[in-house]
């Protein structure tokens, strides 16, 4: 497996690092309404933590470039067929500030 | 038997060899399987199940009946093809499933009891007793039924991987893959050619013929002569392609050694990794046998293989010979014997109209219905309509028919489609993205259509690729239709046999239907049919035929076994090159590691780097007695220790502070230039990830420590935060715990000590300080910080400086009663004073279970704030960080127990840490996690461990043993 890194170009997949979905980057705002009790987690805390697809066909997830240029990718790929059809930089996205 | 004038094998270059500890000689070029036929040796193996006499079936990597050990000085190499084997001065080899000698092997009882041995007997008969499985029937069958025996020594042999990339990769250098490689060797195109076998030509070899003008061996040599002159082709030989991966990538077993005599350096094998923009599969196609009445006697063979002996090696595989084929192009065996002299019994061929125009008897309509003959084939029964006869034979050449060698164009899910018309499965159009099968392979069975095939493929894939197509002349050459019938199996008494490697008979198909294992998955693991090394490359269509046929239903619907990597065995010890030993993980050392082996300090591991335990001293007889002294050193005098390996993070930049705040749960934006933080980083999900130290060097420049555990996994982390959450802010992160050089000095005489290093006077340096400073013109940094609890410094440097610093500093303590101390000692320190380590910050703890749940502030949001204040991450409920004092050794690992309870697991309380012994308090003290720990102080709890047979009671206390106030090293 080889990733395009946007900085560094195809590289072996040994030098990345997995972390999981792209779920990881919809960070709830902090304050994000609660249930009852009031310092359970609300749904949406709950949901980014926890929940995950285990999709058969396209999915996005996240790689770290650990042993390269240390950028987090955003990559589209296939998990039936592992086409990789796409690999941005997470610090690229548009509305990430916490 | 040796054919004068046959064969590519150099009459010149004589090579001995052993097998079951005879000599025999053979000629460079050969294979074991040749040069034992040369020598009129027939009988080289027996069966799986049944211990049968077996011979040699083919004369390629397919091979089912032909497995050796080969035997090395200290391993042996098990389940070896001999007919892939090549020969080479010294080799040594026996037969194996056996007992006693091979022609007498004493498990030929089995044999005897075959209607017992069917499909589905060790499932039927050994079910029950069920003990009596591990104890007694399986040991029994395990030495009965089996393969070859492994050495029981380590494989010390060398072995290799490594990664190739090319435009175009030619999987086999048959005329389809020559001619391939040929046109993008012209176009300049980077090509690879693998080819499994030690020489080019593929069937040319065996088959012979002619190309253009000239025999196809002239043709052959002058393609391969102009693809090696051609500075962009590489010629991989014993090189066989194993599977196919995504992104054009490919798995390629290269018999780097196996076929010269061992020498220390060379590498036994190597596993290729090759990465290819596009992929012509010519990979040829594997003759099928035919499951009539006792068709596994030795001197039964494919009939491409007794070709291939007569054509390759000179050597004729009998003296007479009878071929049995339904197809017209089988008959060129006969005829090839022939004409070097050997004798052809007859020609049977089950088809009726047929011509029987040849130089030796036709017999049309016929078939083979038994076999004679106890260790090697004698005679054959023919019947032909109602007549039967038998003919005297001592080799039978067989042909079934064909099957394209396709099993890289499955590798990645895609089924292949069955072809009536070729009674075949062929593959399907882009079934491995890039990749393209021609020739033989895709069912196109003419030299010609394999030119054509191989020059087509490579032309489209150069255009795909980008690159110009050279013109290539398309040589004429024979094209003949494929003229056959399918024949499967031939009714008649006796076993027949289609597996012949895991001993599977027609009947065992047939009743696995009958017991409606109908499925052909399910037909596969319950007769055994495919499932022995070679993967059942002669039999798997013919065994789906005969259960399509029992089944009634046709064999496209009966469909395939998944076709899986490796296409053929691959050695773990190939394919884990380099991973064995100090191969197995990398090693780091810090600059201060030779002057710790200096001084004998025997060094341990944390993670991959190796740190030094004690420094020994003369008469010390155990690791306690210097951990002790060492431990003693700290609090009396000064000791000098390597923190080199703790991760080391540069943040910098406006957003700095702010960016600190967000991934630490306390505040670090409010520390002041010059003062460090105790820092806690939780993870989102509210667990404590790390702890360690944010010191602050200017306006917008902060230093950050880790744990060496989690050094890397809290840098991945910061990137992470930085990345995803507020990439617009002005801030850097970059790791530089490689670039310092770090050393703690702690004791009521490090600041003496320091005192005596620094260029300029330090003055005041309260502590959680930090500043700049220089050592001998060197700037370094000096933190004040404690991991032992007493007074405590921690110079970094350079990492080039480390060492020099290192060595000065132990000169310097050992004047003033102080010296090195390791990382038993810094244990001990640091659990008389309650400091953490990954011990107990083992991804399980929050703040709270620590004591330090008021350090998550409130004031903002921070990673894992939302999930830390979950209610379940709180209270009484949890366990909680204690410190355990004992009288007697305790364990970490050990779990506690109320006195009063039964030592269950329904009664665990919670569980110890780290344990240690201090020599300061003359006590053995445990930090671990308790029930509600932190209202349970002064309270006796049992803490047991049975892996070490301990059972001590303990006291609950505060974590903090020693000095609770702080004094010692607030100074
Ligand atoms: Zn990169």
């Amino acid at each position: 497996m080889r990733l395009t890194c946007p900085l560094c170009g195809p590289r072996d997949r040994r030098e990345f690092t997995y972390l999981g979905a792209e779920d990881y980057l919809h960070r709830p705002a902090p304050d994000a309404p609660r249930d009852a009790p009031p310092d359970a987690l609300s749904e949406a805390w709950d949901s980014y933590l926890h929940l995950r697809d285990n999709p058969a066909g396209p999915t996005r997830d996240l790689w770290y470039h650990e042993q390269g240029c240390a950028a987090w990718l955003l990559v589209s790929r296939n998990t039936i067929t592992h086409e990789i059809t796409g690999v941005e930089l997470v610090a690229n996205r548009k509305g990430g500030a916490a | 038997m040796r054919i004068e004038g046959k064969g590519i094998i150099d009459r010149t270059r004589e090579v001995k060899f052993r097998f079951d500890g005879r000599d025999y000689s053979g000629f460079r070029g050969d294979t074991l399987a040749s040069a034992l036929l040369a020598n009129g040796v027939r009988l080289m193996g027996r069966s799986f199940k049944y211990h049968r006499p077996r011979g040699v079936l083919s004369a390629g990597s397919e091979e089912p009946n032909a497995l050796v050990e080969v035997l090395g000085k200290t391993i042996r190499t098990p389940n070896t093809r001999a007919t892939m084997q090549e020969i080479f001065e010294g080799l040594d080899t026996r037969s194996q499933n056996r007992i006693g000698s091979l022609r007498h092997d004493l498990l030929a009882v089995n044999d005897l009891f075959s209607r017992f041995l069917s499909a589905g007997f060790y499932y039927k008969t050994f079910m029950w007793p069920r003990h009596f499985w591990e104890g007694l029937y399986e040991p029994l069958i395990r030495r009965a039924a089996g393969l070859g025996s492994l050495a029981q020594v380590h494989d010390e042999g060398v072995y290799e991987k490594a990664w190739a990339h090319c435009d175009l990769l030619v999987i086999g250098a048959g005329p389809a893959g020559l001619m391939a490689a040929l046109v993008a060797a012209r176009s300049g195109a980077d090509v690879i050619l693998a080819e499994e076998q030690p020489i080019l030509g593929g069937r040319l070899i065996g088959d012979g013929g002619v190309i253009g003008a000239e025999p196809a061996a002239l043709w052959l040599a002058g393609v391969e002569a102009e693809l090696r002159a051609h500075p962009n082709v590489r010629i991989m030989t014993r090189t066989t392609v194993t599977g196919a991966y995504d992104n054009g990538t490919y798995g390629a077993l290269e018999r780097v050694g196996l076929h010269r005599s061992p020498r220390p350096s060379l590498p036994r094998e190597c596993f290729w990794r090759i990465v290819a923009g596009r992929t012509v599969l010519a990979s040829g196609a594997h003759e099928r046998h035919i499951a009539f009445p006792m068709n596994d006697r030795p001197g039964i063979m494919l009939a491409s293989a007794v070709r291939t002996y007569l054509n390759r090696f000179g050597v004729a595989p009998g003296k007479r010979v009878t071929l049995f084929a339904a197809n017209d192009q089988a008959r060129q065996t006969a005829r090839d014997l022939m004409a070097a002299g050997v004798q052809v019994a007859a020609i049977i061929d089950p088809r009726q109209d047929v011509s029987v125009v040849e130089d030796c008897p036709v017999h049309s309509g016929a078939e083979v219905i038994d076999t004679k003959g106890r260790h090697a084939l004698r005679a054959i029964t023919v019947r032909k309509g109602a007549e039967v006869f038998d003919i005297e034979t001592d080799c039978l050449a067989v042909s079934g028919g064909w099957n394209p060698a396709l099993h890289l164009t499955c590798h990645m899910n895609s089924r292949p489609r069955w072809s009536d018309e070729l009674a075949a499965f062929v593959p399907v159009a882009d079934a491995v993205p890039g990749l393209e099968a021609v020739g033989a392979a895709n069912g196109d069975f003419s030299t010609h259509a394999a030119l054509l095939g191989g020059k087509a493929a490579a032309g489209a894939a150069l255009l795909a690729l980008g690159h110009k197509v050279a013109p290539v002349a398309l040589p004429a050459a024979e094209d003949a239709p494929y003229t056959h019938r399918a024949i499967w199996a031939v009714a008649g008494e006796g076993r027949a046999w289609l597996d012949l490697a895991n001993d599977v008979t027609l009947k065992d198909v047939q009743q696995s239907a009958r017991e409606n294992f109908a499925s052909v998955e399910h037909m596969k693991r319950y007769t055994t049919q495919g499932m022995a090394p070679d993967q059942g490359k002669n039999s798997n269509v013919a065994a789906l035929a005969v259960l399509a046929d029992a089944t009634g239903r046709g064999i496209a619907e009966t469909g395939t076994t998944t076709f899986r990597p490796p296409y053929v065995p691959v050695s773990i010890a190939a394919m884990g090159a380099g991973g064995r030993g100090k191969g197995f993980a990398p090693e780091r050392f810090m600059t201060s590691d030779q002057a710790s082996r200096d001084r004998l300090a025997p060094m341990i591991e944390a993670g991959l780097w190796y740190r030094p335990a004690y420094f020994p001293k003369p008469g010390e007889t155990t690791w306690r007695e210097a951990c002790d002294r060492e431990v003693l050193m700290v609090r009396n005098a000064v000791g000098v220790c390597d923190v080199s390996t703790l991760g080391k993070i540069d943040v910098q930049g406006p957003d700095a502070g702010r960016f600190l705040d967000l991934v630490y749960a306390n505040t670090i934006s409010t520390l002041a230039p010059g003062k460090v933080r105790y820092g806690l980083m939780l993870r989102e999900d509210g667990l404590v990830m790390d702890d360690g130290t944010a010191a602050r060097l200017g306006q917008d420049h902060y230093l950050l420590t880790t744990t060496t555990a989690a050094a890397g996994q809290v840098m991945r982390h910061l990137d992470f935060v930085h990345q995803a959450f507020c990439a617009d802010w002005k801030v850097r992160v970059i790791s530089v715990t490689e670039g310092f050089a770090q050393f703690a000095v702690a004791g009521p005489k490090a600041r003496a000590l320091i005192d005596t290093m620094l260029d300029a006077p330090l003055g005041d340096l309260p502590f959680m300080g930090v500043v700049q400073t220089a050592i001998g013109g060197v700037q370094a940094r000096l933190f004040r910080i404690s991991f032992s609890g007493e007074e405590g410094y921690e110079i970094a440097v350079p990492v080039d400086y480390g060492e020099a610093l290192f060595r000065d500093l132990l000169a310097r303590a050992e004047t003033m009663g102080g010296g090195p101390y390791g990382v038993e000692a810094l244990n001990v320190l640091r659990i008389e004073k309650g400091f953490l380590t990954h011990a107990e910050l083992d991804g399980r703890a929050s703040a709270d279970d620590l004591g330090l749940g008021a350090m998550v502030s409130t004031k903002k949001d921070c990673i894992g704030r939302a999930a830390s204040r979950r209610p379940g991450l709180h209270g009484p409920a949890r366990e909680q960080l204690v410190g355990l004092k004992a009288m007697a050794e305790i364990s970490a690992g050990a779990h506690l127990f109320r006195p009063a309870d039964a030592v269950e697991r329904v009664n665990d309380q919670g569980h110890v840490t780290s344990v240690c012994w201090s020599p300061v308090l003359d006590l053995w003290l445990g930090l671990g996690f308790l029930q509600n720990g932190r209202a349970r102080y002064g309270e006796k709890i049992r803490l047991v461990d049975h892996l070490r047979g301990i059972d001590v009671e303990c006291e609950v206390t505060h974590p903090v043993f020693f000095d609770p106030d702080g004094g010692r090293m607030r100074g």
